[in-house]
């Protein structure tokens, strides 16, 4: 019918508008209590003893556990097991990580108990009367601090803390590039620590059924699938066929809701002990101490070039702050999401790149939107606007210069990537002209004789989204295979149920899974329903992270849909009495009809009710029309953008203010433009984020400082310009729908860009480099101790 | 001690007896069971909570339910009127003014009183006039337009 490609408007907002939205933290049950956890306020400290008498014996608290009960196991709740982690490359070690500590808390936010009250407030009160004896310990914070001899050690079977050392490239070949270069730039940076801040605080519901002895869990996650498969095997001991995992409408997640979490374990333990439904709902000062963080690299890097522009070598040596567990995809992040980017958009004949992940006293840290593309983008881009400008080019001319043709795909890069189409010159092009990048440099060079900082900033980065094939994935160290599901079920009387094991948390899924679907088959869009985020409807799913949902999500549902085609077809041409080589679906009005004889068709919806009736379907065919796909991708998908972005900076504040921000992106084919454009829009404003304001900041002992949103500063409505967004579209060969993921792109780009233009309009100050956040008092302070002070 | 409160929410009079503690955003949730109002943050940023309190646009995790005795609290069901969405809300539709949807009653709440404070906002009016809701989805771009569409809409 001709959706795809059309910004057809979202059929989930009606809910949303109305406030009508399913969130877990509105689920009300008969019966139900509330749960409160306490939480360690000490960053590293021996647990001596906790009395939970007082609490226990308060009005209206109907339980007190302690980690201990959690892994002893009650009369009603059997034991439960450690958290594991999802990806580990061999080699790691990781840590155990209990629901509750036990014996030791590792971060301030660990839980050491849970009190279940008959209502949340009270919950809350009780906490205060729980006495926990701590003996603190030294707690170190710094990745790369941890790592040395003689620091505290915070788990006795990981040596100098470090979990994992990760290599990839050629060293003897990038050795050679610097030993043979005319310039080599280098630059130490810290890529600071984000906290995700999706607007709903998680939360976790369960309800059990002791007759049937079967649990529900309800929980704001970004793969339910992947939960119950780690609640059934590892933590909760519950059988799949036991246990209904619902992640219902969630409130954003950005990463931080892919995990497994302890209180997916405590809440369902907890429910069962006290057999009545049990909800927990973070309270946001829970969600900054106990959601996975993002980022927070330590690292050294340089680039070997030659004096013609060319790019010759890079090396990159990483300190990943993994915080005090392994979080579920934590390793994966700073190594295979990470390295295999360093070639960004250019020919980089040798690279080496090394990361070791360092555990410490912190959150624990792992994907956070783009995780380890938009750490990889920003060294690489930093170094590329100081290697321009050490050999005095243009930064646009020096990244043409170096940009993989568009005629060497696939591109296999130094890194382990093959990437599978693009036209970076095209994309850097538009970008370029968009802007208007020539007359920006003029009115920079015009504003700068009045003595203002006027920057320009330019990136060029790729993404490395929808991870798979499986088997490649699970030789990186993944616990499981990265495919997707995908059910298409026509009802008898022509309508259709579609089930998807991807999950929809502000994506729109339901709309453009749906202009997919009614594609494919030919019907209106309202006839088409799809359903996520339920284990018990849906056959498996492995969720949505990593820009993978339109990519490999949908493909399965493009592969299901050719099932339902190709049976609807013969079945036409049974009853047609034609041969089904002779059969047309047409699809723009979903009728099956004989080739030159329009006339002699069947409507979808009849042949659906025949399958159905099942008085007259081809010798051996099963009635009813459903079909399933397990998609699994051939290779990941190469997103690419261009972005250039015009700041300036006040001389007397160290205000930032972005006069224009223009983003050209290659996020192949497009099903639904303006859902795309919100995507992009979105992301570069949290990219943003993190190059001006955001920053996940402890003290020496572990306290987090920025542990409320009056000290953490997300991006706000009054500090950004209308963004100017433009496409290029180069199909993906690596799925039937040729897209790429639009999910993180702008994220990975937006940060580094920003940085790019801050740095440039200081560069007539003398300053080279400042890390992230860029804040108007860091700015301020260096503007005023640079070589000519804050004078014009 | 509870104390009794007569509380108007979308038209409908309520009579409880509450604890002098108790949040109005808990009021509207935990005792009404209107969920619609969303609980963002808890030190009173984000304004995923904002409902109209006697013609004001509020943060009700600011306010004590105590406090809004003898009032009248408009939240986000309450704001379609004879099964017509308000102008706000076909604005929010019609230009993708939200992903995720967790901020998007409060914003909507909030922008409905922007508009009827300044019923021809200028981009950097509402921009300034939102700054006090949080969207970690959006990039607030087609916040903006949609107001923009719902003011000139004739609200």
């Amino acid at each position: 019918m001709g959706y795809v490609g059309e910004s057809v408007r979202r059929v989930e907002d009606p809910r949303f508008i109305q406030g009508q939205g399913k969130y877990v933290a509105n689920l009300q049950l008969p019966g139900m209590v509330y749960a409160a956890i306490k939480r360690s306020p000490y960053a590293h400290a021996k647990i001596k003893g906790i009395d939970v008498e007082a609490a226990r014996n308060m009005e209206g608290v109907v339980a007190v556990f302690t980690g201990e009960d959690l892994i002893k196991g009650t009369k009603f709740s059997s034991p439960c097991g450690a958290i594991p982690c999802g990806y580990v490359p061999s080699d790691t070690k990781v840590p155990t990580h209990h629901p509750l500590a036990i014996d030791k808390v590792n971060h301030v936010g660990d839980g050491v108990a849970v009190v279940v009250a008959e209502s949340a407030y009270t919950a809350h009160d009780a906490l205060d009367l729980i006495e926990v004896d701590y003996e603190p310990l030294p707690a170190v914070v710094d990745a790369k601090a941890a790592a040395q001899a003689g620091a505290p050690l915070i788990h006795e079977e990981i040596a100098d803390n470090t979990s994992y050392h990760w290599v990839l490239g050629n060293k003897e070949q990038t050795e050679k590039a610097f030993a043979e270069a005319d310039q080599v730039v280098e630059l130490d940076l810290i890529n600071q620590r984000l906290i995700p801040n999706a607007m709903e605080p998680r939360a976790v519901t369960a309800q059990w059924n002791k007759f049937d002895e079967h649990m529900t869990v309800w929980t704001s996650s970004q793969n339910p699938h992947i939960i119950r498969l780690l609640l059934s095997g590892f933590t909760l001991g519950i059988p799949e066929n036991k246990l209904r995992v619902i992640s219902p409408d969630v409130g954003g997640g950005f990463g931080s809701k892919i995990f497994h979490y302890p209180e997916e374990v405590i809440v369902p333990w907890v429910a069962r002990a006290v057999n009545r439904p049990v909800k927990w709902v973070a309270r946001r000062s829970e969600s900054f101490m106990t959601d996975a963080h993002g980022r927070d690299h330590v690292t050294n890097c340089k680039m070997a070039l030659k004096d013609d522009g060319a790019i010759t070598g890079l090396q990159v040596y990483t300190y990943a702050n993994m915080g005090a567990y392994l979080s579920t995809f934590a390793p994966l992040i700073p190594t295979a999401l990470y390295i295999t980017l360093f070639s960004g958009l250019y020919k980089i004949p040798a690279i080496w790149g090394e990361t070791w992940g360092i555990i410490t006293n912190t959150v624990p840290v792992d994907a956070y939107r783009g995780a380890g593309r938009p750490e990889a983008a920003y060294l690489l881009e930093r170094l590329v606007d100081l290697a321009a400008r050490e050999l005095g080019m243009d930064v646009v001319e020096f990244r043409r210069k170096n940009l993989i043709p568009a005629d060497e795909f696939p591109y296999q890069t130094p890194v382990a990537m093959v990437y599978d189409s693009g036209n970076y010159k095209g994309l850097l092009d538009k970008a370029e002209e968009m802007a208007g990048y020539q007359d920006m440099r003029k009115d920079q060079a015009e504003a700068r004789k009045e003595g203002r900082l006027v920057g320009i900033g330019v990136s060029g980065c790729i993404e490395a989204s929808a991870p798979g094939p499986s088997p490649i994935v699970t030789t990186l160290g993944s616990a499981i295979g990265l495919y997707e599901t995908g059910s298409v079920r026509v009802h008898p009387t022509g309508n259709v149920s579609v089930f998807t094991g991807s999950h929809s948390h502000g994506q729109g899924h339901e709309t453009t899974f749906a202009q997919v679907v009614a594609d494919e088959l030919g019907l209106p869009m309202e006839a088409v329903q799809i359903v996520h985020g339920d284990t018990d409807r849906i056959p498996f799913g492995t969720g949505t992270y990593g820009s993978r949902s339109a990519a490999i999500g949908a493909s399965a549902l493009v592969k299901s849909a050719e099932k339902i085609r190709e049976k609807v077809t013969r079945i036409a041409a049974h009853q047609l009495e034609a041969a089904v080589e002779d059969m047309v679906y047409d699809r723009e009005n979903g009728t099956i009809h004989v080739k030159g004889s329009p006339d002699k068709a069947k409507t979808f919806a009849e042949v659906a009710f025949a399958t159905y009736y099942a008085a007259d379907l081809p010798e051996g065919m099963e009635p009813g029309l459903e079909s399933t796909t397990f998609y699994d991708p051939s290779n990941f998908t190469f997103p690419n953008s261009a972005h250039i972005a015009q700041v300036e900076i006040d001389r007397d504040t160290g205000e930032v203010t972005i006069e224009r921000y223009i983003a050209v992106d290659d996020v192949g084919k497009v099903i639904n433009p303006m859902i795309v454009n919100g995507q992009i829009v979105g992301g570069v404003v949290q990219g943003v984020g993190q190059a001006l304001w955001e920053h996940g900041k402890y003290d020496e002992y572990g306290q987090l400082l920025s542990g409320t949103m009056m000290d953490y500063a997300l991006p706000r409505a009054d500090q950004f310009p209308n963004l100017e967004t433009g496409r290029i579209e180069t199909p993906s060969p690596h799925n039937p729908l040729g897209v790429k993921g639009a999910g993180e792109m702008g994220t990975i780009a937006a940060t580094v860009t920003i940085a790019n233009a801050i740095m440039d309009a200081l560069a007539p100050l003398g300053i080279r480099h400042i890390d992230m956040p860029l804040s108007a008092e860091k700015l301020w302070q260096t503007i005023q101790s640079s070589d000519n002070g804050g004078a014009n | 001690m509870n104390i009794p409160v007569s509380i108007t929410v979308n038209g409908v009079q309520h009579r409880q007896d509450v604890e002098p503690r108790l949040l109005l955003v808990h009021f509207l949730r935990d005792v009404l069971g209107l969920t619609g109002t969303n609980i963002g943050c808890d030190t009173s940023q984000c304004g995923a909570c904002t409902v109209h309190l006697d013609g004001m646009s509020v943060k009700s995790c600011t306010v004590l339910a105590v406090q809004a005795d003898e009032s009248n609290v408009t939240t986000i069901e309450g704001l379609a009127q004879d099964g017509k969405l308000h102008p706000m809300q076909q604005a929010f539709w019609d230009h993708h003014g939200l992903q995720c949807g967790y901020c998007t009653p409060g914003m909507i709440m909030a922008a409905v009183k922007l508009v009827e404070s300044n019923p021809n906002p200028s981009e950097a009016e509402i921009r300034h006039g939102l700054e006090g809701n949080y969207c970690r989805c959006t990039g607030y771009e087609n916040i903006v337009k949609s107001v923009r569409a719902a003011a000139g809409a004739g609200d």
